[in-house]
């Protein structure tokens, strides 16, 4: 069971994290934007598990908060997905280059 | 009865009757608010009445002296133990003629008023603002305080200010306004500084403790206010000094007098009220008030006298060549309170005061005949008058009475009362009598002038449609202030006020021979130049020439005041006062506005609205964080 060792869970971690940061960065979709969150935030849930799994097996603090994140996470996507479909309706598309409307 | 339970009421009621007519006189008293206000003054005015018969024939007396009462005394504003500004009522002989000259006067021109303004639009504002100006000159007259006497002589300032500009939609009753509340301002800045030296170093405010502890023998507070000089001058003279120039500004003394020919835009009957009966008396009641401390001041009572003298002599000849009615009469009362003036800088106390008394009446009884006449014939100028007398027989003859009266022929009212002035002035100062002498020939002769014009000369086509001289309501004023014009000379006035230790004075029946002389030979004078149509006026114009101009255009007072105010002031201050403002005030802030704009459109293209490119300030902010706590937070 502890034949894989931490270091391996962290470099898939991270490798998930800049996946998430280069699709927030480069897609244009909105939803895919925050597909690419859920994965920054799942990168995020698999260090809090590694950490509690590998450093204190004793305690649950690592995985109630992973918990507590994935709650989190579904909450925000039902938010972020009803407002993708009102810009959809006023403005018919869900590219976020059309939506440039707030600024200065 | 006592006093205090009813006097508080005097000045209450006209305060009552401006809270009512004024909140709710247009839309429920439009037609009533005369008859309201003046229910409303008759009540005082018996109240009044009531009090000076208390005060002086029952009470008042106690050891052959008229003692001063305060029956009513609260404290307002205490600043410190000791020193604190009251409100109260005082009641010494000077104050309780004051109330009912007053009251009485104020009553005559609100019964005027009801025939005068009837169907004026705004006839009830016009009764609030007379019962403001009664309630605030009542307050004047009874206060024991220096203070409260300023706070109802700026209140007195107001409601004048309101009467003179009550016709606002003409432009020069506004202007007339403006230039009253203006000049009489200024002057009072010199009252209030006045007001708080002599309150800094006596530490009171009240008069009585105010005067006593000045008069004192070995005081203090006058060694200290005569021992500190400014500019070379002891501060109890600036002090009075200062004090006067409030009392000049109100009275119209020269060099303030500017305003009050202009003033006469105001109603007629308000001319009579304030310009010419109460108010412009209060700078000669309030040297009065304070006559001891001016007392022990020759200067200061050398400089008052100076200037009632000056302003008597100069404004009787101004009067002679004014051609509206009113200005003359307007010229004619900055005479007569000259006259005031100079007999209390001549310690004639009593006779000042008595002159003050019986002006009063004939004075208000001149402007209310006036006031009947331009109701009569619309309109101000003598050119367009003239054989007045027979179509007008009761404003003839009362106007005849009062002209008898301030021409001092005897035994009309203001020979009394000037045969004193005059001889205190014979007296004191010689030179003072004889230019009171002439004043009082000039005096003649521009009232008989105005009778004259008006009455007499030329017979004057009858142009407008026929009304009658006058309602009940005008007349009865007329006749009751004619009545008083005859009568109240004989009233034995030095018996009642008189301050202490000045003695009767008896006049011999030969020292009145010239004065009357005089009045008489003004008189025939008018007489000869305007009882008839004739060429003589204008020969005599013509003869004198270059004087008769000057004295026309007044001295040119109000062109040097518009010298200095146009010229000096606005050149040398204003304007570049202005300039700061503009450029180095405004500048400042306009140049941190600009500033902040600048900046802010340069960087406002940071908001792109392009939430990517927010994700990238984020990440460098993240990132940078990250460097910090990694390189500098070990």
């Amino acid at each position: 069971m502890n034949s894989i060792p931490l270091t391996h869970i962290l470099f898939v971690s991270t490798a998930l994290f800049f996946i998430g940061m280069y699709g927030l960065f480069t897609r244009r979709n909105l939803i895919t934007m925050l597909m690419s969150i859920e994965l920054i935030l799942n990168s995020v849930n698999i260090n809090f598990v590694a950490f509690n799994k590998y450093m204190y097996p004793d305690k649950l603090n690592g995985v109630f908060f992973s918990l507590f994140i994935i709650t989190v996470a579904a909450a925000e996507a039902a938010v972020a997905i009803a407002i993708i479909i009102n810009l959809y309706r006023s403005h018919r598309s869900i590219d976020v280059e059309d939506t440039t409307e707030m600024k200065y | 009865m006592e006093y205090a339970s009813y006097i508080a009421l005097i000045p209450l009621l006209p305060l009552a009757g401006f809270v009512v007519l004024g909140l709710f006189g247009q839309k429920h008293f439009s037609r009533t608010a005369g008859i309201v206000g003046t229910l409303i003054l008759l009540v005082a005015t018996v109240l009044a009445c009531y009090t000076a018969y208390q005060y002086f024939f029952v009470t008042g007396k106690v050891n052959g002296v008229y003692q001063t009462i305060e029956p009513i005394k609260l404290t307002w504003l205490p600043f410190s133990p000791g020193m604190s500004i009251d409100m109260g009522i005082l009641l010494d002989p000077a104050s309780v003629m004051m109330l009912v000259v007053v009251t009485f006067i104020s009553l005559m021109v609100h019964v005027f008023s009801l025939g005068y303004m009837k169907g004026e639009e705004r006839f009830a504002v016009y009764y609030a603002f007379l019962s403001l100006f009664t309630f605030s000159m009542l307050g004047l007259v009874l206060s024991t305080n220096i203070f409260q006497l300023y706070i109802f002589w700026e209140l007195v300032g107001v409601s004048s200010f309101l009467l003179i500009g009550f016709y606002y939609d003409r432009p020069a009753a506004v202007a007339a306004a403006k230039k009253a509340f203006i000049v009489t301002r200024f002057a009072d800045l010199g009252f209030l500084i006045g007001i708080l030296i002599l309150a800094f170093y006596s530490g009171t405010l009240d008069f009585g403790a105010l005067i006593q502890r000045l008069t004192a023998t070995h005081s203090t507070q006058l060694a200290q206010i005569t021992g500190t000089t400014f500019l070379g001058v002891s501060l109890l003279s600036w002090a009075l000094a200062l004090v006067f120039i409030g009392g000049a500004g109100k009275s119209a003394m020269f060099p303030l007098h500017i305003w009050l020919p202009d003033a006469m835009e105001g109603p007629t009957p308000v001319s009579a009220l304030i310009h010419a009966a109460t108010m412009v008396v209060a700078g000669v009641y309030l040297v009065a008030r304070l006559y001891p401390v001016y007392l022990i001041d020759g200067t200061i009572l050398q400089l008052i006298t100076w200037i009632g003298a000056l302003s008597a002599l100069l404004a009787g000849l101004i009067a002679c060549t004014q051609t509206d009615i009113k200005r003359v009469l307007a010229y004619s009362t900055i005479s007569q309170i000259g006259y005031m003036l100079f007999a209390l800088g001549l310690t004639g106390y009593t006779a000042s005061l008595f002159h003050l008394f019986t002006h009063a009446f004939f004075k208000s009884l001149l402007f209310l005949g006036v006031g009947s006449v331009i109701h009569f014939v619309h309109t101000n100028e003598m050119g367009n008058m003239g054989g007045l007398r027979k179509e007008m027989p009761l404003t003839h003859g009362t106007f005849l009475i009062a002209c008898f009266a301030i021409a001092g022929v005897p035994p009309f009212a203001g020979f009394y009362s000037k045969e004193e002035i005059l001889m205190t002035a014979w007296e004191h100062n010689k030179l003072i009598y004889y230019g009171a002498l002439v004043t009082s020939g000039i005096t003649a002769f521009y009232m008989f002038r105005l009778y004259f014009r008006i009455f007499w000369n030329k017979t004057r086509v009858p142009d407008h449609h026929h009304h009658s001289e006058g309602t009940w309501n005008m007349k009865l004023p007329l006749v009751l202030l004619a009545l008083a014009a005859v009568g109240v000379g004989f009233i034995p006035f030095a018996r009642y006020v008189a301050i202490d230790g000045e003695k009767e004075i008896s006049i011999p029946l030969s020292f009145s021979l010239a004065p009357v002389l005089l009045a008489l030979a003004g008189i025939a004078g008018a007489y000869g130049l305007y009882y008839k149509e004739n060429e003589r006026p204008q020969k005599l114009e013509r003869a004198l020439g270059g004087l008769y101009k000057t004295v026309k255009q007044k001295f040119y007072f109000d062109e040097l005041y518009l010298f200095v105010t146009k010229k000096i002031i606005f050149n040398g201050i204003a304007k570049p006062a202005a300039w700061i403002d503009k450029h180095v005030v405004d500048g400042t802030m306009n140049g941190l506005g600009w500033i902040t704009t600048r900046f802010s459109i340069s960087i406002r293209t940071l908001q792109s609205g392009r939430i990517q490119g927010y994700l990238i300030y984020f990440l460098g902010g993240i990132v940078a964080l990250a460097a910090m706590c990694i390189y500098l937070w070990k």
